[in-house]
């Protein structure tokens, strides 16, 4: 449910025109990037935000070039290092709203190490993870999220590589928001975006991103209509997870394992899973829904917030320990900390 | 009854605690350090720590020693070699030997040297009992049997008697030195206030030390070293990795800043990290990250939030962050970056010291990407440079690498601190806010060549840096071939720019004109210091100056090279300044390098110098 938040600014409402650049956008044609930067231009007007405000830090890679198109502050760091960066912008100015623009090299391969210390640390920001299990930009070699066999440029015998689970990734690093999205479906995508922003901890957003040059219709079964409906599974806070074109098939858990039951086939709606995005052993499960299309008997691939928990984020601890230590000691006086312990003098 | 007793004056001793690592070394060097502070002599100091944590008691590879050079004259590195050899063991004596004056006293605890120990240090024969050592005086002294029976009647265990002996050594020296112990008892009083049968024993054994030189008829010389004529002030001792934090704190009270480290734990850097986190009462912020990488670039973030942003590490640490050196470069915005040297490559020698990280500073990254350099030459000169770094850094809107090492970092002297009113203010401004309809150019230029800080948060100056390569003013991205060239050498103006704003390079000692001049950077500067001046006094014409700035270099240094005969670069590398001086001012400078993880000594480069001139 994507609530509509309002300017509180006390200025002209801003509108998604006024967050475009004057830059050339340099994403090909028909890539799911400016999908996602629509999106992004729509909501950031919502949220209530002066653009002053606002950063976005990215790394490198296609989707890296997201700050050059929005009218906020910006930088476009190094491979696989925005998280870092991000993550001493917001330890040294808590009061912005910070983020994280990466992608499947950027975010998993090169810069996986930042990724998951961002996520323990918890600061208050969000990142977005464009996943289009591929490198586009160095022009279409296999990545972390590449499925195995995949054939590209530096595997044309197929990938070996067995790929990382992005989603159950940031739930083993304990981060405190998990959700996926896709370019595809612009509603569920600004409300992932509004739930990113809202959520007060470290916001994980997994954007499936079709990269239409190296990897075309990579996520086709959940996003094209004939498929989605079958392959998709939407989930809802408190609802029973259903899917298919009547929403006629569901998810029972039989024991720890999860089954799909058929409601019209005699399956009752009370004995299905009820989505609960506050309990981590169920998000543990639903995570890992993960198996490919062509798998018999394969779970469709959930979309929405698989997990949500509070917890003191990194910067306002920091802030508060620094205010304990002043409170009990009072602020630094720079002579006394330069004398030290012990002086002498000499007449 | 005691005997009595002859006392030599003299002008500077050195001595050297040397023991196992849990002999308690450290802390007797530290106290005899403070002794002689107070007295009011001069002096340096230096730790040497086993390269292992906990190696096996016993062994050489567990030694840790602390050498005190001290004097009443003025003393500017923590000595040669010793006059005065504390050994706790057979091990300690293996690792000193090289170590001590001909003539030189050696104090070995006997108990160190059973069987058993002599056996750990891999010494087929007791040097204490065959003539090994009759080049030099030889105390022996059954420090563990004098320590258990001081305290006989004391409840404690034997293991916690036995760590008493350290403080048998420290009084008996303290008698050596006709010392009074008032600094040592009130230490011990602070330390163990709430453990009175230990602070007991510690007394008891430290009184026992004394007046064991003084009732022993065997011990007829005593020494004194008076009082150094330093400049009236007030002092403290201090370390350099402790001043580089306090420099920091100082910086960015000065200029208004907040203070940011994003740092991972390094040796021998990590205690710039402990300090710091430490100073919550200044606001700083620390922050252990989970990579040098994340560290530098954390840093880079928290700079262009409008915070003093540093990062510190040594060596292999400095290559991996050669990436994020680059972004900070392109785009200019102020971040200070601290290598304390230590042995390489690769892990190298952590605990030892090295100088080879200077054309990693100059030249070690991707690109035609120059980073000014600063260096610091004494443990309370950090303090200085760092400063001064962090100067350079927020007023030009330019990365800027300090340099100090491992020698510098550890050791320690008196330092006539400053007082705050005294540092100069560093003025720094970020851009403001902008009117509707004006356009913020991020990279446009002032007289420095340096761009506005423009920080978020602030109306109107939206814009977006990054790493690829920049149009002037705009900031823009641009791949044009001859935008590419301009920046590429308006980035090297801007460095050598730099030079209009530091001071001229100065002659430390030694006449303005003459035979040789010995030009050094860093943490070679006590010892040049010494013997330039020694050799003056011997009446050699020659000439010391000392490098701050390493990139770019003060204006007048290349006038400087050319009004000496020659020109001599010793260097803790295998030759890198002086390529560097050779390079840039075409001059056939002579190089003089020393590459074991050692200082120079005095006596080497006056060896060395005398050699030249010959
Ligand atoms: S290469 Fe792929 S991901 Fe990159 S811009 Fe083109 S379509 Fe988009």
């Amino acid at each position: 449910m994507a609530e509509t938040l309002t300017a509180t600014n006390g200025e002209v409402a801003l509108t998604a025109k006024d967050f475009a650049t004057d830059q050339e956008i340099r994403w090909c044609p028909g890539c799911g990037d400016y999908s996602i930067l629509k999106q992004v231009h729509t909501i950031l007007p919502q949220l209530g935000l002066k653009q002053e405000d606002i950063v976005f830090i990215s790394g490198i890679g296609c989707s890296s070039r997201f700050p050059y198109y929005t009218e906020t502050f910006g930088m476009h760091s190094i491979h696989g290092r925005a998280t870092a960066v991000a993550s001493g912008l917001k330890a040294a100015r808590p009061e912005l709203s910070v983020w994280i623009v990466t992608g499947d090299g950027d975010g998993l391969s090169i810069g996986g190490n930042h990724t998951i210390h961002l996520l323990r640390r918890n600061f208050d920001v969000n990142i977005l993870l464009f996943n289009n299990e591929i490198y586009g930009l160095t022009k279409g070699q296999y990545s972390p999220t590449s499925p195995e066999n995949k054939v590209a440029k530096s595997t044309p015998f197929g990938s070996i590589d067995h790929p990382f689970n992005p989603i159950a990734l940031a739930l083993g690093a304990d981060a405190t928001f998990v959700a996926r999205s896709m370019d595809r479906d612009p509603a569920h995508l600004q409300n992932m975006l509004l739930r990113s922003y809202k959520h007060a901890g470290s916001s994980f957003l997994e954007i499936y991103q079709n990269c239409n040059i190296f990897n075309d219709m990579a996520f086709e079964s959940y996003t094209e209509k004939s498929t989605k409906k079958d392959e998709a599974l939407f989930m809802v806070q408190g609802q029973p997870l259903v899917f298919g074109a009547n929403n006629e098939k569901g998810i029972k858990l039989d024991g720890f394992k999860p089954v799909i039951v058929n409601l019209e086939e005699g399956a009752s709606k009370d004995d299905l899973w009820i989505h609960d995005e506050h309990d981590m052993v169920k998000a543990n499960i639903i995570s890992r829904f993960f198996d490919h299309v062509d798998v018999e008997g394969h779970l469709p691939r959930p979309f929405g917030v698989f997990y949500q928990t509070s917890r003191p984020t990194y910067e306002a601890m920091m802030a508060e320990q620094i205010n304990e230590v002043i409170k009990a000691k009072g602020e630094g006086k720079l002579d006394k900390l330069i004398a030290g312990g012990e002086t002498w003098v000499i007449e | 009854m005691a005997l009595e007793t002859t006392t030599h004056d003299l002008e500077e001793a050195v001595i050297k605690f040397a023991g196992d690592s849990g002999d308690g070394m450290q802390l007797t060097g530290t106290q005899f350090t403070t002794n002689s502070a107070l007295f009011g002599n001069d002096l340096g100091t230096f730790p040497d720590f086993p390269a292992e944590i906990r190696a096996p008691i016993g062994t050489v590879a567990g030694v840790s020693g602390f050498q005190l050079h001290f004097g009443s004259k003025e003393i500017f590195t923590p000595g040669d070699i010793c006059d005065v050899l504390v050994v706790m063991n057979s091990a300690a004596l293996k690792s000193n030997i090289r170590n001590i004056k001909k003539g030189g006293i050696i104090i070995a605890n006997t108990a160190g040297f059973d069987a058993k120990n002599l056996k750990l240090a891999n010494m087929t024969s007791n040097a204490l009992e065959d003539d090994s050592l009759s080049n030099y005086t030889v105390i022996k002294i059954d420090v563990t049997r004098m320590t258990r029976e001081a305290l006989t009647d004391i409840q404690l265990g034997m293991k916690e008697k036995d760590r008493c002996k350290n403080m048998f050594v420290l009084g008996f020296l303290y008698w050596m030195f006709n010392r009074e112990m008032d600094n040592t008892i009130k230490f011990l009083n602070d330390k163990f206030g709430k453990k009175p049968e230990v602070l007991e024993a510690n007394l008891r054994v430290l009184k026992a030390g004394y007046s064991y030189g003084d009732t022993t008829e065997q011990f007829t010389t005593r020494y004194k070293v008076e009082k150094a004529v330093m400049p009236a002030g007030t002092y403290r001792s201090i370390m350099g990795n402790q001043a580089t934090a306090l420099g920091l704190v100082a910086a960015s009270k000065k200029s208004g800043l907040p203070l940011f480290l994003g740092s991972y734990p390094i040796t021998p850097a990590s205690d710039i990290l402990h300090d710091l986190a430490k100073y919550k009462s200044f606001r700083v912020k620390t922050f252990q990250a989970e990579d040098e990488i994340a560290a530098i670039t954390s840093a880079i973030g928290a700079a262009f939030g409008g915070s003093l942003a540093v990062t510190t590490t040594s060596g292999p640490g400095m290559a991996l962050k050669t990436e994020a050196l680059g972004l900070a470069t392109v785009l200019e915005i102020p971040l200070v970056i601290i290598n304390v040297q230590r042995g390489g490559p690769s892990t190298g020698l952590p605990t030892k010291t090295e100088q080879a990280d200077l054309f990693q500073a100059y030249y070690g990254r991707n690109g035609e990407c120059p980073i000014p350099i600063v260096a610091a030459q004494s443990p309370s000169d950090c303090f200085n440079a760092v400063y001064e770094a962090c100067r350079i850094s927020v007023q030009h809107m330019i990365p800027v690498i300090l340099l100090t090492d491992g020698y510098i970092a550890n050791g320690a002297e008196p330092w006539r601190f400053p007082k705050e009113s005294e540092l100069e203010e560093i003025k720094i401004e970020f851009a403001k806010p902008m009117a509707e309809g004006e356009k913020f150019m991020p990279y446009a230029r002032d007289e420095k060549l340096s761009r506005p800080w423009a920080i978020p948060g602030t109306k109107g100056l939206e814009h977006r840096i990054g790493g690829l390569e920049k149009q002037n003013i705009t900031g823009n991205i641009s791949y044009e071939p001859e935008n590419h060239e301009f920046m590429v050498k308006l980035r090297e103006e801007k460095v050598e720019r730099i030079a209009n704003y530091i001071p001229e390079q100065k002659i430390d000692s030694g006449p303005a004109k003459g035979k040789l001049l010995v030009l050094g950077w860093g943490g070679t500067f006590g010892a040049i210091k010494a013997a330039v001046k020694d050799l003056n006094e011997e009446g050699f014409d020659i000439a010391h100056a000392h490098l701050r700035h390493m990139r770019p270099f003060p204006k007048n240094l290349g006038e400087i090279l050319n009004n000496y005969d020659k020109v001599l670069i010793p260097e803790i590398n295998n030759g890198q300044l002086v390529k560097i001086i050779r390079d840039k001012y075409f001059i056939d400078a002579m190089a003089y390098n020393k590459i074991q993880g050692l200082p120079f000594f005095k006596s080497e480069l006056m060896d060395k110098i005398r050699e030249i001139l010959k």
